[in-house]
């Protein structure tokens, strides 16, 4: 069996404009394996929407797209504050980002709901005082 | 409508991607709300904005669209017009208030296209 192709991006917290870093370069790793440019948009806006968050909410954390024979997973990893309530924050609207993320353009309560949107399957770990892992999967 | 028609139609200044100014563009948004633009907007390849920073870039990258307009006289820095260039973009300044530049594009044929399925 062979070996999925995988993809490591460290996302740093510490500054909001560098966010979505990781993104960009994962979009162009994808483009040139050739995938469909829809495949790659999905991909692409659900990791960037999971990257703002975590850099608004958790000072960064890793992110890695792995590439298998028939989907791609997309695994968002910090070890932030951790999701009191999921599924309020799956609620469109529902943001506790801070009035400066706002001021940015971001914090609407859109990304959760936004990133399940365009993935084919979405899987929220979480654990208070220890952090987040969100791992999601779109088919090919 | 030719990107072209758009420095046209907004008097607008040209910061990066004249050569491909000729290129058409089929419909637009405008928003300063980049969540927005995330969750709701599809296949619209000209994003009207008048938030300046390189999150605006980076979301219309994202959304694999072609052309940025900064609205409200808003001058981007060189990174972002940089990126801009690098992902193949065309950025655009205007003068005009979003709303009237909004207008004036959908007056002439730019429409907001289709709602996120």
């Amino acid at each position: 069996m062979s070996v999925p192709l995988k993809f490591h991006y460290d996302v740093h917290g510490e500054d909001f404009t560098s966010a979505g870093n990781a993104s960009v370069q994962a979009k162009k790793a994808l483009r040139q394996l050739g995938y469909d440019p829809n495949i790659i948009r999905r991909v692409s806006i659900a990791m960037y929407e999971g990257e703002i968050n975590m850099v608004i909410h958790a000072d960064g954390g890793s992110a890695d797209i792995i590439v298998y024979p028939d989907y791609i997973e997309i695994v968002l990893a910090d070890k932030g504050p951790g999701i009191p309530d999921v599924s309020k924050a799956m609620q469109e609207g529902f943001s506790t980002a801070p009035d400066n993320i706002r001021s940015l353009g971001f914090g609407a309560g859109m990304g959760l709901p936004n990133m399940k949107k365009h993935t084919d399957d979405m899987k929220i770990d979480t654990v208070i005082g220890e952090g987040t892992t969100i791992t999601m999967r779109v088919n090919t | 409508m030719k990107m072209s028609k758009i420095v046209e139609l907004l008097n607008a200044k040209v910061l990066c991607g004249e050569e491909l100014l000729e290129n058409e563009v089929h419909s637009a948004c405008g928003s300063d709300m980049m969540s927005d633009v995330l969750a709701y907007v599809k296949d619209q390849a000209v994003l009207l904005t008048g938030l300046v920073n390189l999150q605006v870039v980076r979301t219309a990258a994202m959304m694999d669209m072609l052309c940025i307009v900064f609205v409200r006289g808003k001058i981007p820095s060189d990174d972002i017009i940089e990126f801009a260039r690098d992902n193949g973009m065309v950025v655009l300044a205007s003068e005009e208030r979003m709303y009237p530049a909004c207008g004036k594009l959908y007056a002439n044929g730019l429409v907001g296209g289709a709602l996120h399925a």
